[in-house]
């Protein structure tokens, strides 16, 4: 049995626990509201972007000659996966979720034969990754000092990314994030960006008309590709950005409850403890009076 | 008036405008491009220049590049970098203008990029004036 001075001290050190996680879901909370509101308007313009493109896929006459980013190498031999993960940690199960679904579908990709590449985005992805398939890793971005994620560091991906492309250093690449659905839920996602996915569940009657190009189509698609992967990662960012937020609320709440739980816990056994030492002193001083 | 088609102008953080519109000009890559009502489907890119979205009012936004459609009557433009140029300030312009005069006189500057900075100082010096 614990000293009541043992007592006192974890309930004091949980105490002081449960201050840190309360303050901590107090800035996931203000964090968060930031970060949804940034994901909610960065919608429209990846969800535009993508559909320009599907649309234009439809209206390509000569499939053999179109850009390989938009049709892809016609192999499916080399797979680049990017992982997008948070630089902290302390945010419940966010960053193990995408792993998790990250490593799946590594395991899939290797049983099938094929070759795998990785870039991880933020550390803590990288260190559940690197045990496992350290050596399938080649590049890793962080942007710890970075206080906001814009839409240049996307860029700088994006880049690095088409670069890889065009030295064909793969033929397919999948983007892992945690698509934010509302606070509580956020489900970790892949996504197919090279080539792109074709979603044949659009509508296909508003997309018959053909469109007029200016300057010409294969110059369009040239821009508009590349500008599209920095475009869907950027999304990719956003998404987790708030997902990262939402996911620490919910975690320091629990976590804020779970401290409050033990702290009633510990409070009614010290008071037992004491009212037990009470008693037997009690006990000894009438019992010594008894026998005189 | 029933000539109307509406325009929206969205970046990647936000939605930047939603409006109807009578007539829309936009600096395209090949040339500047009034838009009416029931233009023919389109799609092109921008160069540095300015939008002008006519209304009952004028209304005039900056952009560096971007992709525009124009499909059923709705014309979407997406650009990183779009601006409402009353929202631009001198100092920052005159930083702008000399960031691209400077990487202008350097040397390793394809052609396309050459015509895209000098449109884009020229736009910056008229808004400027």
């Amino acid at each position: 049995m614990p000293s009541l001075d043992d007592l006192k001290k974890r309930i004091k050190s949980v105490k002081s626990t449960q201050k840190i996680t309360k303050a901590m879901k107090m800035v996931a909370a203000a964090k968060l509201r930031k970060a949804q509101e940034n994901a909610e308007k960065g919608r429209p313009y990846s969800q535009k972007m993508q559909n320009i493109i599907l649309n234009l896929t439809k209206s390509i006459n000569d499939p053999l000659n179109a850009p390989k980013l938009l049709v892809g190498t016609g192999k499916d031999k080399t797979y680049l996966c990017l992982v997008l993960t948070a630089d902290r940690g302390l945010c419940g199960g966010f960053n193990s979720n995408i792993c998790k679904l990250a490593k799946s579908n590594f395991k899939k990709i290797i049983s099938e034969g094929k070759e795998l590449k990785i870039i991880t985005v933020g550390s803590k992805g990288l260190d559940q990754i690197k045990r496992e398939y350290g050596k399938y890793i080649i590049k890793k971005f962080s942007f710890k000092d970075k206080k906001q994620i814009t839409f240049k560091e996307a860029e700088i991906i994006g880049k690095e990314i088409i670069n890889l492309f065009k030295q064909n250093e793969f033929d397919k690449c999948i983007l892992f994030f945690n698509n934010f659905k509302n606070v509580i839920t956020q489900i970790p996602q892949a996504q197919q960006i090279i080539p792109v996915e074709n979603n044949s569940s659009m509508d296909e009657k508003d997309t018959s008309f053909t469109y007029e190009f200016e300057p010409d189509e294969d110059e369009i698609l040239e821009d508009l590709l590349p500008k599209n992967i920095s475009t869907q990662i950027f999304k990719a960012f956003l998404e987790n950005a708030a997902s990262e937020q939402g996911s620490r609320m919910t975690a320091m709440d629990n976590a804020t409850r779970n401290a409050g739980e033990l702290v009633d816990k510990l409070t009614i056994n010290y008071n037992r403890s004491r009212q037990a030492s009470i008693t037997k002193e009690l006990i000894e001083i009438i019992s010594g009076a008894e026998s005189l | 008036m029933s000539e109307k088609f509406t325009i929206e102008i969205i970046t990647p953080e936000k939605s930047l405008v939603k409006t109807d519109a009578s007539e829309v000009t936009i600096p395209s890559y090949e040339g500047e491009m009034g838009i009416l009502k029931d233009h023919i489907p389109l799609i092109t890119f921008l160069r540095p220049g300015i939008i002008v979205i006519m209304n009952k009012d004028k209304k005039n936004y900056y952009v560096e590049e971007g992709t525009v459609e124009f499909s059923n009557n709705n014309l979407l433009v997406l650009s990183s970098t779009a601006k409402e140029v009353l929202d631009l300030e001198k100092n920052s312009l005159n930083t702008m203008i000399s960031e691209a005069e400077k990487k202008l006189s350097t040397s390793d500057v394809s052609d396309k990029e050459k015509y895209l900075l000098s449109y884009k100082i020229s736009t910056l010096k008229e808004i400027n004036r």
